[in-house]
């Protein structure tokens, strides 16, 4: 589903990754784990579009097109979405409106009809049981006056009704409590097929205990030094980054700090 | 002397300096539409056009040193040789008899809001046209008077003469387009209700310019709301395609409204403005709040070449509220200008200003809004906000808030903002699946969407959605213009 070769990008004239090699399939889950500063978020934000990214070498191949030649929204209508790490507020705009908007979107570029008010809602009111939001929230602008924990799970409600195919969620968990962490991750789960897959970027490993990765790489200094199954981010946890900083004695890393 | 100011001026507003000896006479121009009208037009308003014209002649155009009109080079108005359509006898207008007659209801389908079955008032070119009109005002409600200014001059004057031109001075150089309005005063709108009417269906005044050439018009707009009475009005100008088709050719519309809202009154005025991409549209609003009265305006401008809306408020009543809204879409070359001036002569008053506009191209946008605390309006809250957008970088606006506060027990906020589209939300709409320019719709219509939310009449909130979403800024489009 998707081949990153030898992906290199610079952001504000510095180079942040230096050729990061990934593949994912269909039906899998891959977590992609790092210290502050290692390029995930970077690497998250060059697969979905995000312009002052620029990227210098390698390619990524997405179901067979060059994903680094699409606008941000051809990939989403393609079926890849972005959970950001820092969702936008944007006054004004209700997320029910934003959500008919992108959903339609999606589906016309799928072949299917586009969905009318009352089919929408039908739709919605479906997915927000599971992820246990209250219907005001649709009436309300997006993201404005959400908490961390409702932004956050606001993103993973948008990721439910848009049904990608490759979710690349980038710390969603970073400020969630456990219960607020479980939820999301029921959602994630709940979008789990053999057609799909999910790339989960995150800090702590925690989250990996709700969503169970099939694959976990290790992201230092902009490249991935080491991959493993989900007992690699066990080990992550308990011995911490500098284990791997060490251990593979990647250059460039000393800025940044082993851990939290 | 006065020529070197001029000339300074001139260079301010990228104007040759020839050009203001041809502005300087040129405010005789239209002496002969004055001496035609006093000949034909309604008599009781002999003295008063005598009086405003000769103040015009004195006046002259304004210039861009008056301060009201610094950022507002009215030049080429100035210079252009407008003609007045209907000198006609009284009652009517015989031209406009003609004009209207050729135009039907179908051309006026675009300025039609869906769900509101009320009384429309429509005048073409200046000249209230019953046959246009005339069956809407029919089954007016009881206590609520709807009539040609004209009609009324001639069959009871009683009804307007105490009010006409009270509240629209035209004394100082600034208020000239008053002046030329009044000075050339013919025909109009008066609406009177009743005290303890309420008008529950919306009032529309239709402002149409038709026919080819170079036309100007000088609506004059008179609403008298009795005390504890309830109405709210749209005032809506724009024009139909002249016979000859000829679209491009630059008209004027200079149009005075004077309101007098009663103790304990309620009016809404909402003001439309879809000129033609090359009109100008000149109009000021003068109001007076009773005690307890409560008035609120929304001026909308959406398509001129300049647009310049001067709103007056006087708030002589203990505890009124006055609200100023405006929304203002300006692309192309064009210049909308909004001033407003609430005077708190009386204590106890709230006023609410809120102003946005959003800028494309190369057009220009001015505010500029004035509050007068008296020295004993004690316990005043004036509250003022202007935020603009500007989608390019070659646009641009001036804004400027003006405090005078004489009394020491108040409360005056103001604020201004000037932004740009936010980078990030764009990205946000996009990775979401919108492209460039639905985001950029959707966040321009995000902008808008509190003042929106405070219209109340669901069809101009609809018409606004549909001009905001649908017009897509940066695409050459001449005009936001529905019509």
């Amino acid at each position: 589903m998707l081949e990153v070769k030898n992906l290199h990008a610079r952001v504000g004239g510095r180079e942040i990754l230096k050729g990061i090699d990934l593949s994912v399939k269909a039906g899998e889950v891959h977590a992609i784990m790092g210290p502050n500063g290692s390029g995930k978020s970077t690497l998250a934000c060059v697969l979905a579009g995000r312009d002052e990214y620029h990227v210098t070498d390698g390619s990524v191949d997405y179901e067979g097109s060059d994903l680094l030649d699409m606008e941000p929204e051809e990939r989403a209508r393609a079926g890849v979405f972005l959970a950001f790490q820092y969702p936008v507020e944007i006054p004004g705009v209700n997320n029910a409106y934003l959500l008919k908007a992108a959903l339609n979107e999606v589906r016309k570029h799928r072949g299917d009809s586009e969905l009318d008010a009352i089919d929408f809602m039908e739709f919605v009111k479906e997915r927000m049981g599971v992820l246990e939001i209250d219907q005001g929230l649709l009436k309300r602008p997006v993201n404005e006056g959400f908490s961390g924990g409702e932004k956050k799970r606001n993103e993973i409600f948008q990721m439910v009704v848009l049904e990608p195919k490759l979710a690349i969620m980038d710390e969603t968990d970073s400020g969630l409590d456990i219960d607020a962490l479980k939820v999301v991750s029921r959602g994630v789960n709940a979008l789990r097929s053999p057609e799909r897959a999910t790339v989960v970027v995150t800090h702590y490993q925690r989250l990996l205990n709700y969503i169970v990765p099939d694959f976990v790489h290790v992201l230092s200094g902009g490249r991935i030094v080491k991959t493993g199954g989900k007992e690699l981010a066990l080990e992550l946890e308990e011995k911490g980054y500098g284990w791997i900083e060490t251990e593979t004695s990647a250059p460039h890393v000393a800025a940044t700090s082993p851990s939290r | 002397m006065d020529r070197d100011r001029d000339v300074r001026s001139s260079r301010r507003g990228d104007e040759p300096i020839e050009m203001m000896t041809e502005v300087a006479e040129s405010h005789e121009i239209y002496r002969t539409e004055f001496e035609q009208i006093q000949r034909q037009g309604a008599e009781n308003l002999r003295s008063l056009r005598e009086r405003a014209f000769g103040q015009f002649v004195h006046s002259g155009w304004p210039t861009t040193r008056l301060e009201p009109w610094r950022f507002t080079n009215v030049a080429p108005i100035a210079r252009s040789r407008f003609r007045l359509p209907s000198v006609g006898t009284g009652v009517g207008g015989d031209n406009t008899a003609d004009v209207a007659g050729a135009i039907d209801h179908t051309q006026l389908a675009p300025f039609e809001l869906a769900g509101i079955d009320g009384p429309r008032v429509v005048c073409i070119n200046g000249r209230f046209s019953s046959a246009l009109s005339g069956a809407s005002l029919a089954t007016l409600p009881a206590g609520v008077e709807v009539h040609g200014l004209a009609d009324v001059l001639a069959t009871n004057p009683a009804l307007v003469e105490s009010h006409l031109s009270k509240l629209a001075g035209f004394d100082t150089p600034a208020s000239s387009f008053t002046a030329l309005n009044t000075g050339l005063l013919q025909d109009g709108v008066v609406v009177r209700v009743a005290a303890h009417t309420v008008v529950e269906t919306p009032i529309q005044l239709l402002f149409v310019t038709a026919g080819g050439g170079q036309i100007m018009t000088h609506p004059r707009v008179l609403v008298l709301a009795g005390e504890q009475s309830q109405l709210r009005l749209v005032e809506s100008y724009g024009s139909v395609p002249g016979v000859t088709g000829d679209d491009d050719t630059p008209y004027f519309t200079n149009a005075v409204t004077e309101v007098v809202v009663g103790d304990g009154a309620v009016v809404d005025h909402h003001k439309l403005v879809r000129e033609r991409a090359q009109a100008y549209h000149i109009a000021s609003m003068h109001l007076t709040t009773g005690r307890g009265s409560t008035f609120s305006s929304h001026a909308i401008t959406l398509g001129g070449a300049i647009v310049r809306n001067d709103v007056r408020a006087e708030m002589n009543g203990e505890d009124g509220e006055c609200t100023l809204n405006g929304l203002y879409l300006a692309n192309g070359r064009s210049l909308v200008d909004n001033h407003t001036t609430i005077h708190h002569a009386a204590p106890h008053c709230n006023s609410h200003e809120l102003y946005k506009g959003i800028l494309d191209d190369q057009s220009r946008a001015v505010f500029n809004g004035k509050i007068i605390v008296a020295i004993d309006a004690q316990k005043t809250d004036a509250k003022q906000t202007n935020k603009a957008l500007l989608l390019s970088e070659d646009a641009q606006i001036n804004t400027k808030p003006e405090l005078e506060i004489f009394a020491d027990d108040v409360r005056c906020t103001h604020g201004a903002t000037i932004g740009q589209l936010d980078e990030n939300a764009l990205f946000y709409l996009r990775a979401r699946g919108l492209d460039v320019e639905q985001a950029r719709n959707v966040l321009i219509h995000a902008f808008a969407s509190d003042l929106l939310n405070r219209i109340t009449i669901p069809s101009i909130r609809a018409q606004l959605d549909d001009v905001l979403l649908q017009q897509l800024p940066g695409t050459g489009h001449a005009s936001f213009a529905i019509a």
